[in-house]
């Protein structure tokens, strides 16, 4: 194995007095597709936000791309240009062009000129098929497309990692499968990858390795395999059991 | 699915209703007995109101006292010699209008051919108005009829330039109105000579253009997570709200004076122009922290997360949506910024109201008070209700409301 992309050490965080994470410890390593899973309220989506700091972890060490992260406004600056993020509820820029949407980072934080970002926004909305998107603004798009823009955006900063918070959560179910695609796409390409994430078809055809969370620990991790078939603890077959039923 | 559609149902236009003029009256002003009074009480009462009205500006009004002075409630003192500086910004003004409504709007309105047909009829009509006077409101017209047509045939081209015209315009204004130097091309004209809607129009300009960005450093800086910044913000915008417009501009005439040292003087109207400044941005820091906070955390998280710093943040994603959704509350502010501006008449400033004032002292107008007044009110109203009407525009130009 290549050397991890992701070091996570003992990571706590506290809302208030809720202790929501309790000493997590994670290992990604270049190429890596992880899922993690669990209950709401487990702290996965937390957990996940803590790798580009828009939540701040209060005890360990998380180290991204060789960067660890602190205080330093330049090492969080550094890490956000290599890791790039897709939320739940989509959050493009309702006053902003799809396209203007996907150059913004490229043109502001990586200074390229405006032609070649156009030029691999254009790319982008190729690959993840809506190219003809490029000059109508979000609002006039399904949620799926938004979606997928979404996820453009994201990859035009060309990140060495991306981030998945419930990329599907908040989407009608025939539009769900159109972005699955375009992730397993991304997986299939080499992109390190880090999945919050209910879709256990996907999980089980994508991911490397899955974590499941709950109260803010990792209660059980392993491959697709190991997990689905020979879980280990009573509180994963549970949650298994619950969601796989139907 | 037990049945199947075997034929598909035909896509149909929505029904249409014919209109005719009985059948609106019938559904709108005639719909019950109760409609049925209602609508001939009350349009007997406008025609009342209207038959009053007229009657008192047609024949018993006496309008001496606002014809013989047009002149100062125009421009107070400024001197006559320089009167083509300001029809100079007028054409100026009259090519903007132009510009903007061919570049933004594309399309000719009734408002804008009435506006335009005003000089002519009062050409036509020979008002007490010289001949040089129509001639230049000509020459404003010809302006905007240039701008429009020139924007409606390059509007991309033009977009930009139009901008710019628009941001110099109000420098420009400052400059020209005072000029400089003691002689040759544009000699100074000190502020004590302006007066009239000139003064009131710059008092307003000024109020706008420097509250505004003042007033989001204000509100931005009340959100700041940095405690000194914040309640000093806090401390300003909540001093200068509990305090009425008014005592300031009492208190830049009469108290500034003790705390400067001797021999340094500040021009009376920057006084007054910096009171309604500090006053309005107080107010403008608040509208746009509403603003601010309609803007849901994704968007602050999301340009977080592809990298952009505080500023870019702010300049790119937060302050365009946030401004936008308060525009009509902004321009209501505006409005109510240009309807204040007359307060600087009560420290003793010529504005609009200072001047009607000073008019209605002089013997020959005594008791003429309806007239000057019912003048000065309907040029109020009329620029307050173009702001008004220019921001609808705004609105829908740039799609506030929809997502």
């Amino acid at each position: 194995m290549s050397e991890p992309i992701i070091i996570c050490r003992d990571v706590h965080k506290w809302y208030g007095q809720f202790h929501a994470l309790r000493g997590i410890d994670m290992e990604v390593q270049k190429g890596e597709v992880v899922v993690i899973f669990g209950p709401s309220g487990s702290g996965k989506s937390t957990f996940i936000r803590c790798i580009n700091r828009l939540e701040e972890h209060q005890r360990g060490t998380i180290i991204v791309d060789g960067i660890e992260l602190s205080h330093d406004v330049r090492n969080i600056a550094a890490i956000r240009r290599e890791v790039g993020m897709v939320f739940q509820q989509f959050n493009l820029f309702p006053h902003l062009t799809v396209m203007q949407n996907i150059t913004l980072g490229p043109i502001y934080v990586r200074k390229w000129n405006k032609d070649k970002a156009e030029e691999i926004a254009m790319q982008l909305l190729e690959r993840v098929g809506i190219p003809e998107q490029a000059h109508k603004y979000p609002g006039q798009l399904s949620g799926g497309q938004q979606q997928r823009v979404a996820i453009a955006r994201a990859l035009a900063m060309q990140p060495k990692i991306m981030l998945f918070d419930e990329p599907t959560s908040a989407l009608d179910p025939e539009m769900i499968k159109e972005v699955l695609d375009v992730m397993e796409e991304l997986a299939e390409s080499g992109m390190t990858m880090m999945v919050v994430t209910h879709e256990m078809g996907f999980a089980r055809a994508v991911a490397d390795t899955m974590y499941f969370f709950d109260e803010g620990q990792v209660v059980e991790s392993g491959t697709p395999e190991q997990i689905f078939e020979h879980p280990q603890e009573d509180r994963t077959k549970l949650f298994l059991s619950q969601i796989l039923q139907h | 699915m037990t049945t199947t559609l075997t034929s598909q149902k035909e896509i149909l236009p929505p029904p249409t209703e014919r209109f005719t003029i009985l059948g609106w009256l019938k559904k709108n002003l005639f719909g019950t007995w109760f409609d049925a009074i209602l609508t001939v009480v009350s349009g007997l009462f406008i025609i009342y109101v209207l038959y009053m009205g007229f009657r008192w500006i047609l024949t018993t009004a006496q309008w001496a006292a606002v014809t013989d002075n047009l002149q100062l409630y125009m421009k107070g003192q400024y001197p006559a010699s320089e009167d083509w500086r300001l029809w100079l910004l007028m054409y100026l003004f009259a090519l903007i209008i132009g510009l903007m409504w061919g570049v933004f709007l594309r399309r000719a309105e009734a408002v804008g051919w009435i506006l335009l047909a005003v000089p002519v009829i009062l050409a036509l009509w020979m008002v007490k108005l010289e001949r040089a006077a129509w001639l230049n409101l000509l020459i404003m017209d010809a302006a905007a009829i240039v701008g429009y047509f020139l924007g409606r045939r390059y509007p991309q081209r033009l977009q930009r330039p139009t901008i710019i015209l628009i941001l110099l315009y109000m420098p420009l204004v400052i400059l020209i109105v005072r000029g400089f130097g003691e002689s040759g091309f544009l000699p100074l004209v000190t502020t004590n000579l302006w007066g009239g809607l000139l003064l009131s129009l710059l008092l307003a300009i000024f109020g706008i253009v420097f509250s505004f960005p003042v007033g989001v450093l204000l509100a931005l800086g009340r959100q700041s997570r940095m405690p000194a910044i914040k309640t000093l913000c806090v401390v300003y915008i909540e001093i200068i709200r509990g305090v009425p417009l008014i005592t300031l501009l009492f208190m830049g005439q009469l108290m500034l004076p003790f705390f400067l040292p001797a021999g340094i003087t500040i021009d009376r109207v920057i006084r007054a122009a910096v009171a309604i400044i500090m006053f309005a941005a107080a107010y403008m820091a608040e509208n746009v922290r509403g603003g601010l906070q309609s803007i849901p955390k994704g968007q602050y998280e999301a340009a977080d997360a592809i990298g952009l710093n505080g500023v870019q943040k702010m300049v790119f994603i937060i302050l365009p949506q946030a401004l936008r959704a308060v525009i009509p509350v902004l321009v209501g502010q505006f409005i109510g910024l240009f309807k204040d501006t007359s307060l600087v008449a009560l420290v003793g400033l010529l504005d609009l109201l200072g001047i009607a004032r000073g008019i209605l002292a002089n013997p020959n107008y005594i008791g003429r008070q309806l007239e000057v007044f019912a003048f000065i009110a309907l040029i109020y109203w009329v620029f307050s209700y173009a702001m008004s009407y220019g921001s609808e525009r705004l609105e829908t130009a740039l799609g506030v409301g929809e997502r």
